[in-house]
């Protein structure tokens, strides 16, 4: 019996009849409805049979579920398959795991991010699982002539008390794939106290091949004939080929062509480049070190990473150009404050850095394509490969394969773009793979960002105004993607005068969502600037964010559950052992943030050794929701966030030049590592909201977390990233 | 080009190339063993580490010719070797992973580590370990490994002030 999950197979065949309509409902979540009964397939054939386009239960009992959603990491793959199979009523060692192909007309909307993935189909999902059974269930009666109501379901067999009779699913999936499939919306679920498989710790359902190295991912396909391409783009953004030594590019051994791709001027697509194919990456790569381009630097080529400080200084004591929020009067607040603090706070511009390089592998036969690449949106990138080969998008058929890490990049069709390009003229397969340097210098990057921030303290030592002039990236009024402030960014509407405005510097660099777009910058600035009002209020830190999050509230108070914060908080300040005496050099630093409809704060300790410091320990605290769906990996997330979130500000920057970007190497923008990272403590606090995702929120508060514990440790208030202790003179 | 013969995980494999083509090349387009990973090209990843004669190496910058007679061992044939089959076993039981691309190279370091120092302390796992970046930082649950395959307890006993 092909039972065991370490035989997870990697794609589900075209061939399964069954339709699932699924609609983006309003407020984003996902309506399924099955619009025709599920037809025999070729595994009824064999006795068993399809109940939906998820779920297939083999005539032996086997149950093979779908997982519909991109995997990079987050442990979607298990999960999805979980939720149906808890309603299926499985066990979950009998579920085999198939991974779909792109196909939004049976699956609907296949893209993976935003942490999305729990609230979107925590319930969805669970109900493709609950009609399946149901249609077991009806089955059962048909046979045994008995009503449905006094039959139940358990383990992969339904019971019939009455008569102590039982049967296995497997026995009754060719008759119950012949039923008409119930509305997912009117069948009933599990009382949670009855789960076997949420909530209970799942393994990552591809783990046996990951140990064992077998080819999973995009880098991994190989299909017979197929060519290697690397794509050099121009090193500013927005440059354009003029022109390029092909003779000499050509010459090299193993090289079959070398050609400009003209680009549509759209960096999410294509853009600019000169294509060296060879019979190797190894080998092309090896070809472009001869490369020499004549580039059309453009408009691009007068950015700098020094232009854009000095612009954002300017703005300075200036008003705002666009006022995002006002509540009060934040200036004659000022005015009357006891203690007034002002500070400004820069974040520099970081790149993704998945570990696998952007790659795509492409088939392009006749008005046909097929292809492997580790795009979480793969519903966009087919779409996209059928307008640029004016072919049906039935005719596009997109693997989707588990991508090596992703963290808000992979989103755009890129590399999709590339490999196509080259595919058209080559008249082959081929492999687009990028270098390490291709990667960093042309990414989607998390903006950089200013903020100048104003707060006064009355008497009493509370917050009466705050003030934020944040300069960011964008023109004509319009921010740059992912550099964009929401109105309620704490502490909107926990103070009475407050006032959010913003100016827009004009970017030559693609921006995007990089793990907690927003807050993994935004969080680092309003809770270290928070900490500073705390020392100048003479308050606890912990103590002055808990008053805070219980001040009245004014103006529109956003989705922020203040009281879910206020849990969290006081939770770490337990867990942490907060205000406990800590050996000299040694120091605790707290923070807060809301993001995802996450609620996460953390405590975070350094202990200081000479000019260097060494974080210790990170205790998380989280609020999401009435139910970890899989407790193994709601922590690991936790865990690979607080730590992402520690390296982004141990030592990462993207520094523009000339309109090129400086870092190409690990060793130039370095992600956290093994002698770096500090023990992980994640509690999780439980409360009756709807269950929500973990990919991004128990990141953003690492970072002021650590920025705070540092300045308890030195006194030196970190105000800049990357954290730079000797430019503190610390 | 060059013919060479190869040691690799106990089989000989001949291959014909450029002599100062990489290993990790090597292994991935001409004899189709796909697990050891590219990542960087310039060993600062360890992604791409193999065992020659038993010493992790990062294929990516070990030109095929000064490979000579060594034994390669990849993450495909890790699992002959006792320690190796541990540690893929720890592995599993801790459930490493999450987009899994570094594993095989971490699982190639950390069997390296434990052929060589059976009972490692964190500060052995941080110095052999350190080369081996992980994208997604799942260093908690890799510490953890490593000291179920040893027999170790498994819990982060790292002393830290105050606690
Ligand atoms: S690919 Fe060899 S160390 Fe990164
Ligand atoms: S598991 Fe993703 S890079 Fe290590």
């Amino acid at each position: 019996m092909a039972s065991k999950p370490d035989h997870a197979s990697r794609e589900v065949s075209a061939s399964r009849r069954g339709f699932l309509k699924a609609s983006a409902a309003a407020g984003g979540g996902l309506l399924l409805s099955f619009s025709m009964p599920g037809l025999l397939d070729a595994s009824a054939q064999t006795g068993g049979g399809a109940l939906n386009v998820f779920v297939t239960i083999a005539a032996d009992g086997a149950v093979t579920i779908v997982s519909k959603n991109p995997e990079q990491g987050q442990g979607v793959q298990t999960m999805l398959p979980m939720l149906i199979a808890e309603e299926l009523d499985v066990d979950w060692k009998d579920v085999r795991v198939e991974q779909a192909m792109a196909d939004a007309a049976r699956y609907g909307r296949q893209a993976t991010g935003g942490s999305n993935c729990t609230p979107t189909h925590y319930e969805p999902m669970r109900r493709v699982g609950a009609a399946a059974r149901l249609m077991l269930v009806r089955a059962a009666a048909a046979q045994w002539g008995v009503p449905e109501a006094s039959l139940r379901t358990a383990s992969g067999r339904v019971h019939h008390d009455g008569s102590k009779r039982s049967i296995g699913y497997g026995e009754l999936a060719a008759r119950a794939a012949g039923i008409a499939p119930p509305d997912p919306a009117s069948v009933s679920l599990k009382n949670p106290k009855d789960f076997t498989i949420i909530g209970k710790p799942t393994k990552n359902v591809d783990a046996p091949r990951i140990v064992t190295g077998k080819p999973l991912y995009g880098i991994d396909v190989s299909v017979p004939g197929m060519l290697h391409a690397v794509y050099q783009k121009c090193p500013v953004f927005g440059g354009k080929a003029v022109s390029f030594n092909a003779d000499v590019v050509k010459a090299q051994p193993g090289v079959v062509d070398a050609f400009i791709v003209k680009g549509n001027g759209n960096p999410e697509e294509l853009l600019d480049g000169v294509a060296i194919v060879a019979n190797s990456w190894w080998r092309a790569e090896k070809a472009r070190e001869k490369l020499v381009v004549k580039w059309d630097e453009g408009a691009g080529a007068a950015h700098s990473s020094a232009g854009y400080a000095a612009g954002a200084a300017a703005f300075s004591g200036k008003t705002p150009e666009q006022s995002i929020r006002s509540d009060g009067d934040v200036d004659a607040a000022l005015g009357k404050a006891a203690k007034v603090v002002e500070a400004t706070y820069h974040y520099p511009f970081i790149a993704h850095g998945t570990l696998e390089p952007q790659v795509c592998v492409v088939n392009i036969t006749g008005d046909k394509a097929e292809l492997w690449t580790p795009s979480r949106m793969p519903g966009e990138a087919r779409a996209y490969v059928a307008r640029a080969l004016n072919i049906a998008e039935a005719d596009v058929k997109l693997h989707i394969v588990r991508a090596g890490g992703a963290f808000g990049r992979r989103r755009q069709s890129d590399f999709v773009a590339e490999a196509i390009a080259v595919a058209k003229v080559v008249k082959k397969p081929v492999k687009l793979l990028w270098s390490r340097a291709d990667d960093f210098q042309h990414d989607f990057y998390r903006p950089a960002g200013w903020h100048h921030f104003k707060a006064g303290i009355d008497s009493d030592g509370k917050l009466i105004a705050f003030k934020d002039h944040f300069v960011t990236f964008g023109e004509g009024g319009r921010f740059a993607p992912s550099a964009d402030i929401a109105a309620g960014e704490f502490p909107a509407s926990h103070v009475p005068n407050f006032a959010l405005g913003a100016s827009l510097i004009p970017l030559a660099a693609p921006t995007g969502p990089l793990r907690a777009p927003r807050s993994n910058a935004l969080g680092f600035a309003f809770q270290s600037f928070i900490d500073e009002l705390a020392h100048a209020a003479g308050k606890d830190q912990l103590q002055f964010r808990l008053d805070l999050l219980k001040t009245a509230r004014t103006g529109a108070p956003g989705n922020f559950d203040a009281n879910r914060m206020h849990a969290v908080l006081a939770k770490v300040g337990e867990t942490s052992g907060w205000g406990r005496k800590l050996p000299a050099g040694s120091a605790m630093g707290v923070a807060f943030y809301f993001s995802h409809q996450g609620y996460f704060a953390e405590v975070a300790q350094v202990a200081m050794s000479e000019r260097t410091f060494k974080v210790e320990k990170i205790w998380i605290v989280g609020d999401v929701g009435r139910q970890i769906v899989n407790p193994l990996h709601a922590t690991a997330m936790c865990e690979g966030s607080a730590l992402d979130g520690i390296g982004s500000a141990l030592g990462q920057k993207i520094t523009l030049e000339n309109g090129r970007v400086k870092e190409r190497t690990f060793a130039d923008h370095p992600f956290i590592r093994m002698s770096q990272a500090p023990k992980v403590q994640v509690d999780f606090l439980m409360s009756d909201n709807n269950p929500t995702g973990l990919g991004e929120p128990a990141l953003p508060p690492a970072i002021p977390a650590l920025c705070n514990a540092i300045f308890a440790a030195t006194g030196k208030r970190i105000r800049s990233l990357p954290i730079d202790l000797a430019a503190l003179g610390a | 080009m060059t013919a060479y013969t190869l040691a690799i995980n106990g089989a000989a494999r001949t291959v014909d190339v450029d002599p100062a083509m990489p290993l990790l090349w090597v292994l991935r387009d001409e004899l189709d063993l796909k697990g050891t990973k590219f990542g960087c090209g310039v060993a600062q990843c360890g992604a791409c580490t193999v065992h020659l004669s038993g010493v992790p190496t990062r294929a990516c910058i070990t030109p095929i010719e000064s490979v000579g007679a060594r034994a390669i061992t990849t993450i495909e044939g890790i699992e002959q070797t006792a320690v190796g089959k541990q540690v893929q076993t720890a592995w599993l039981s801790i459930d490493v992973a999450q987009c899994g691309y570094c594993q095989a190279g971490q699982i190639m370091a950390a069997t390296a580590l434990l052929s060589a120092k059976p009972k490692p302390t964190d500060a052995d796992i941080d110095s052999a370990m350190d080369g081996n970046m992980c994208r997604c930082a799942t260093y908690p649950r890799i510490r953890a490994a490593i000291k179920e395959a040893a027999g170790l307890p498994t819990g982060d006993a790292r002393q830290i002030g105050g606690e």
